[in-house]
């Protein structure tokens, strides 16, 4: 093959395939708008309900108009009409007070953020997250917010995986960054390098709240000390950890899996007598779970077949039934009982 | 800058310091433009891919991230002990080109497997095999590159290569995070214009790089046939130049940890953290040539001992009193700094040192030492940063830094490239 003949052939095929890719991605942005313009999949509202109304918040994955916006049902009637509001989350948690907002401000220049609004949408505070989301919760009485991430973004960097967790007060009393609190395992202060924090959940009192510490490929529920900054471990095997309304239980996503790729199943543990139960959910759960009232669970699966879009489920927290369906085209549970 | 495109690489080299000479037009061959474009393609492929696939694990896949640490930490380790074997192949088979083809080939194929993998553990071996790709091209493509410059010239090639292979680092991310701004679930639009640009970077390779034989050209040429054996490797001066890297890459610590004591303590560099890495590749992109050009003059081990001081630097930078903007973008120009000056510039000081048939092999040998000591360094660092505090422990780091610089000053003094320009 002369010189020519390779310069002409490699010219053309570079052509080809570099025409044919921006082809390829023009028609995927053109069938994803037209899939996005469409009316939602689901019964939708602009009314958006009474800061009072006893609801279900979430995000609304539903392909077509309002996808990724912040949306409620009313507690009574989860599959009814849902109300969608302006505001887009990637995850999101509300009280009657507050609504925390995680999201991932798309861009050719991607950075996430962290929104703390009132119930009419308006930002009150942002923070910048070092990564992408993950986590996010207000106490009940609405005083304390928490929020987890992952860090990310360092292409080059070898920093193994971390999160950062950061607890805060809503007029922005900063508690800092988890990594910064003791952590004790059975009684010993442990400090090794690969510590690491997330998915915190408050109790009705403020000064306590549970959360995830991971430290050599182990993780344990945590029970957290905000004015003495300590972290200390209640239950090797736990993460995401959340407190029923009435504080007897926790519910968390144990890994149950006995290889390196995890299987998170929902399980229940009752304070008072330390006794755990795993609930009968095929699927790996990897969320954290929300409860519905003093016996029911709700947390988010992902849909089969399309990506970017799953579904809210219930479970009995006693085990005593099979999951079902509680929300389609939902994401991001949070109960605000009014 | 004159780049030009005829293909003079190969008569350059042969005719010696003659275009050397000539002023302010130096030339840089086309095989090493090539090879330039090649490796940009080919980053612009992976590391669009590797930007989003924490955003992928963790929202489209529903998988933890826990394991991603685990996956960056084997990116790493696979690719350093592949490195060694691309290099004794390339040397051994006497063509670099088609062991590098091999590599980048090998990538590609990872790209398109990517498109039907689903689960964390078909993630991980894709990932595997695309770096196991790039462990075994990067010493062939480095002596191609050699085997292509004058050596009076070969700083400013390697510069120019690593000039066109940062864009393309720089471009990847910027291009993925472009589609999932239309399409926020795009990722099989990201994996399909991904695979499109390592397939053309391996089009390239394929048809428009000539197929050069190192040894028997030399042997053409009528030069005493040094026989290849891997323990050429063992040079003195190689071994030597290895110590040094060695030495220095164990106080190399991850940029990671220099973005996290950034954004500790400056607001913007917090604001910005997701992007940190961008300022650095921009910087890197624009020191690149002339630092590759400045070594050709004054030294190539002259210029990787200052890379280090800049690198020194950026760590000063990072525990002064006072933070702020100037703060955060000086420390990012000097960490790009540091690679312009080491990165291109080892490879140039490797294939000096290393015996005539074994330049794939010395480069390779060099390459691995700093790519495993810098793995070391940062989880060594880790348990410091936890054990001292971030302050102190990059104090401790930035001390001993400027120590080992001092040692590799004497280590290098005795250290003379076989052809002294």
């Amino acid at each position: 093959m002369s010189g020519r003949l390779r310069l002409l052939i490699a010219g053309v095929l570079t052509v080809l395939l570099l025409v044919g890719a921006v082809v390829y991605g023009v028609t995927a942005i053109a069938n994803y708008r037209e899939r996005l313009a469409e009316p939602s999949q689901v019964r939708t509202t602009k009314t958006i309900a009474k800061d009072t109304a006893p609801r279900v918040v979430f995000r609304n994955t539903a392909i077509g108009d309002g996808y990724g916006l912040v949306a409620s049902v009313p507690l009574a009637d989860p599959r009814g009409v849902r109300a969608v509001s302006a505001t887009p989350c990637d995850r999101v948690y509300q009280t009657n007070k507050y609504s925390m907002c995680l999201r991932i401000e798309r861009g050719v220049l991607t950075t996430f953020g962290a929104y703390l609004l009132d119930p009419r949408g308006t930002v009150l505070h942002r923070w910048a997250l070092p990564g992408i989301p993950s986590r996010t919760r207000i106490s009940p009485d609405s005083k304390l917010i928490a929020v987890t991430a992952f860090v990310t973004g360092a292409s080059y960097g070898t920093v193994a995986f971390a999160t950062e967790t950061q607890i805060s007060t809503v007029t922005g009393h900063d508690y800092g960054n988890l990594e910064t609190f003791t952590l004790l395992i059975d009684g010993r202060a442990v400090t090794a390098a690969d510590r690491n924090f997330w998915g915190v959940t408050f109790t009705s009192d403020d000064n306590v709240f549970y959360a995830t510490a991971a430290t050599g490929g182990q993780t344990w529920l945590v029970r957290g000390d905000l004015t003495g900054k300590t972290l200390t471990a209640v239950k090797q095997t736990a993460e995401c950890p959340s407190v029923s309304p009435d504080g007897s239980h926790i519910a968390y996503k144990k890994n149950i899996s006995t290889t390196s790729t995890a299987h998170w199943s929902v399980a229940v543990l009752d304070l008072a007598t330390g006794s755990e139960r795993l609930l009968p959910e095929k699927k790996s759960v990897d969320d954290q779970v929300e409860w519905l009232d003093v016996s029911t669970l709700l947390f988010g699966l992902p849909r089969d077949g399309q990506a970017g879009d799953s579904n809210v489920w219930s479970i009995a927290s006693d085990g005593s039934a099979a999951p079902r369906v509680f929300i389609e085209h939902a994401w991001s549970p949070s109960v605000v009982r009014g | 800058m004159y780049i030009s495109l005829n293909d003079r690489g190969g008569a350059e080299a042969r005719a010696g310091s003659r275009t050397a000479g000539r002023k302010g037009v130096m030339r840089v061959s086309s095989t090493v433009i090539i090879l330039g474009i090649v490796s940009m393609l080919t980053d612009v492929s992976s590391e669009s891919v590797a930007a989003i696939l924490p955003l992928y694990i963790t929202s489209a896949m529903g998988l933890s991230t826990i394991a991603y640490g685990f996956i960056d930490g084997l990116y790493q380790g696979v690719s350093a002990i592949v490195r060694i074997g691309g290099g004794w192949a390339s040397d051994r088979a006497d063509r670099p080109k088609w062991i590098a083809f091999a590599g980048y080939g090998v990538s590609a194929l990872a790209k398109i497997w990517l498109l039907f993998a689903s689960g964390f553990a078909s993630i991980i071996a894709v990932i595997t095999i695309d770096r196991l790709g790039k462990g075994i091209r990067t010493a062939p493509r480095d002596a191609l590159i050699t085997v292509s410059s004058d050596p009076s010239n070969l700083g400013r090639s390697f510069g120019v290569h690593r000039m066109l292979d940062t864009i393309g680092a720089a471009v990847g991310p910027l291009l993925a995070f472009f589609i999932l701004t239309f399409i926020p679930t795009g990722y099989t639009t990201v994996f399909v214009v991904s695979l499109a640009f390592a397939a053309v970077g391996v089009i390239l390779l394929g048809l428009l790089v000539p197929n050069r034989r190192p040894r028997s050209e030399r042997d053409a040429a009528g030069r005493v046939r040094i026989p290849f054996r891997l323990r050429n490797v063992a040079d003195p001066r190689l071994r030597r130049l290895m110590i040094v890297a060695g030495l220095l890459g164990i106080l190399t610590i991850g940029d990671g940890f220099i973005y996290l004591s950034l954004q500790a303590r400056s607001d913007f560099a917090a604001q910005l953290f997701p992007l940190l890495y961008v300022g650095t590749n921009i910087a890197f992109f624009l020191f690149a040539v002339p630092l590759g050009r400045i070594a050709d003059r004054v030294g190539h081990g002259r210029i990787f001992l200052i890379g280090h001081v800049a690198l020194l630097a950026a760590y000063l930078c990072t525990v002064l009193p006072f933070g702020g903007p100037t703060i955060t973008i000086v420390c990012l120009l000097l960490l790009g700094a540091f690679y312009a000056a080491t990165d291109g510039v080892l490879a140039a000081l490797a294939c000096q040192f290393a015996p005539l048939d074994n330049t794939a092999s010395g480069i390779a040998a060099a390459q691995t030492v700093v790519a495993v000591t810098r793995l070391i360094a940062s989880t060594g660092f880790g348990v410091l940063w936890f054990a001292l505090g971030r302050g102190n422990a990059l104090v401790v780091v930035a001390a001993a830094l400027a120590v080992a610089i001092a040692a590799a000053v004497l280590l290098m003094r005795s250290l003379r490239p076989k052809a002294a320009a």
